[in-house]
């Protein structure tokens, strides 16, 4: 954090604990902080349909949006505002509660561990010692917004999509758990800011190059994004667990998957990509959060990269790589990893 | 006084939940139920400062087998009606483990003091480095044992599903990868107006 802002934030502590007193104030300005956290994350989201359908095009020699605003940039907001005054539809036989529980339920998780994240020295929510098991924990709820989506909407083809998902999801959470532990070994820390304190000297990509490009794949598979997005594969199941939904309600699940979709990014810079630290030491009159920035920016790319370039899997052969190839593969590392640190010593 | 405030609130709703699992007449809901429970529980566990054992909870529980509960139950047609008929007639038995549980509970708790967090013996060590190290030294043995018995447990799961059928098509990529021209592809000069012949 700059360091001219600390009079002013010493400053407005000050008077808040003096108006509220100190138990209510911490209150207060926690939920201040959560909001200062929150909206450029869900300004990221809004920004990252834009930039998905302008990239695709793109790739596909077309031109995207350019019709609201200048160079189309005021589509999302065009969008939100058909999403929200759209009519909410409800099923006649769905479960009511579950069926509208279940959007909520896959957008917060996706939202919460944002607190976690360390955007620069001492720029974090919570410096909590157990931030990765955090993180993975945060993650494995997201599975249940949509498998209470697919079974609520009781529909044939969201029920598929749902279960499809589930399995989709555990699965691939497990390859993901596994790359971590040998990050966890290297820095000898479960917390984030630790993780990316001990890559001072050398990214943890350099020695463990698989398991981030295994990272990766693991989790453009638990985003649901294509090339992995069965749940939703158009062709076999209308739109998986995604078809009952409409306005706002279908909204939330797609910002739930973009946030998320951010979400590995920024976590995948700070594990693997030495998060806020720059490439080279004579570049870091560069504020450390736009470094960050930049590689997340870079694994982003990398996603919608893929969405435009590969097909989608088939069910078995998506089942097959996350337990018969990843998994294999990232247990050795674990191995390797923990022999290497018991010669040669930590990072 | 908060953190009263923050123990009533979650112990309310594991309370509430676990009721919830026994009325609620549709299982699924039952499931989800459960679900917030074990959530709620994670809550106390933080309270407690003993945060490692709520990730853990969160990751096992809920990550991984109350998933796999709900994937049984919605895709199972249980008709819990059905089972649930004769209830009643089970309820002393049901007591009576009730009433075991809640002496042992008793026992414990004026047996053992709770001392609070690991930090208070004065070694700054975070909890799970205190479970770790525990773990791996003190009752390294009772833990390989458990993991001998989870071991059994994973391969016998797939001993018993493990089944050759016949006419299932599976991929078999080195197969595909060797695959050559030649035995795939077959040059015809079909005739005008006679179709290729086999």
């Amino acid at each position: 954090m700059p360091e001219f802002l600390n009079p002013i934030l010493g400053t407005i502590h000050g008077f808040g604990a003096e108006l509220l007193g100190a138990t209510l104030w911490t209150v207060v300005w926690t939920v201040i902080k959560i909001v200062i956290l929150l909206a450029p994350v869900l300004f990221m989201v809004t920004y990252i349909t834009l930039a998905e359908r302008k990239i695709i095009g793109f790739m596909q020699v077309r031109y995207g949006p350019n019709r609201v605003g200048f160079w189309g940039i005021l589509q999302p907001l065009a969008d939100a505002a058909k999403l929200l005054f759209k009519e909410l539809l409800l099923p006649e036989k769905a479960d009511k509660v579950i069926f509208l529980l279940a959007p909520a339920l896959t957008l917060v998780p996706a939202l919460i561990a944002w607190a976690v994240i360390p955007f620069a020295p001492g720029l974090v929510l919570a410096d909590i010692n157990i931030g990765i098991l955090y993180i993975l924990a945060i993650s494995s709820l997201g599975v249940y917004g949509i498998i209470m989506a697919g079974w609520g909407s009781n529909n044939r083809f969201s029920f598929l999509g749902g279960l499809r998902s589930a399995a989709q999801m555990v699965s691939y959470e497990v390859s993901m758990g596994f790359t971590l532990i040998p990050v966890v070994l290297l820095s000898g820390s479960l917390n984030l800011t630790d993780v990316v304190n001990a890559q001072k000297s050398v990214w943890f990509v350099v020695p463990l190059l698989p398991m981030f490009v295994i990272y990766f794949i693991s989790v453009v598979a638990e985003t649901n994004r294509s090339p992995f997005d069965l749940p939703e594969a158009e062709a076999e199941l209308v739109a998986g667990f995604i078809t009952e939904y409409s306005a706002m309600s279908s909204g939330l699940f797609f910002m739930g998957e973009y946030a998320n979709m951010i979400l590995v990014s920024f976590l995948g810079s700070i594990l693997f990509l030495g998060g806020w630290l720059p490439p080279a030491e004579f570049l870091s009159f560069i504020p450390g959060i736009i470094w960050l920035g930049i590689k997340a920016g870079l694994l982003l790319f990398v996603f919608l990269w893929i969405r435009a370039t590969f097909p989608r899997y088939r069910y078995d052969q998506l089942m097959r790589l996350g337990w018969k190839v990843f998994l294999p593969i990232s247990l050795l590392w674990i191995f390797i990893t923990g022999l290497g640190v018991l010669l040669f010593g930590k990072a | 006084m908060a953190a009263d405030l923050v123990f009533y609130f979650f112990s309310v709703i594991v309370v509430g939940a676990a009721l919830g699992v026994i009325v609620s007449r549709n299982q699924v809901h039952s499931v989800l139920f459960l679900i917030l429970a074990f959530f709620n529980t994670a809550g106390l566990f933080v309270l407690l400062q003993a945060e490692f054992l709520a990730a853990l909870l969160v990751i096992v529980y809920m990550g991984a087998v109350a998933v796999l509960f709900l994937f049984v139950v919605m895709m199972l047609d249980v008709d819990f009606e059905e089972l649930r008929r004769g209830a009643m007639q089970h309820l002393p038995m049901g007591i009576a483990v009730g009433a075991v549980l809640l002496v042992e509970f008793i026992f414990i708790l004026n047996g053992v003091h709770v001392d609070g967090p690991a930090q208070a013996a004065g070694v700054p060590v975070t909890n799970t480095m205190a479970i770790g190290q525990l773990m791996y030294t003190r009752f390294l043995f009772p833990f390989e044992i458990a993991s001998l018995i989870l071991l059994v447990a994973l391969i016998g799961a797939v001993v018993l599903t493990l089944r050759k059928r016949k006419g299932v098509k599976r991929q078999d990529i080195s197969s595909q990868i060797a695959r050559t021209r030649e035995e795939a592809v077959k040059l015809v000069q079909v005739a005008s107006g006679e179709g290729a012949k086999p």
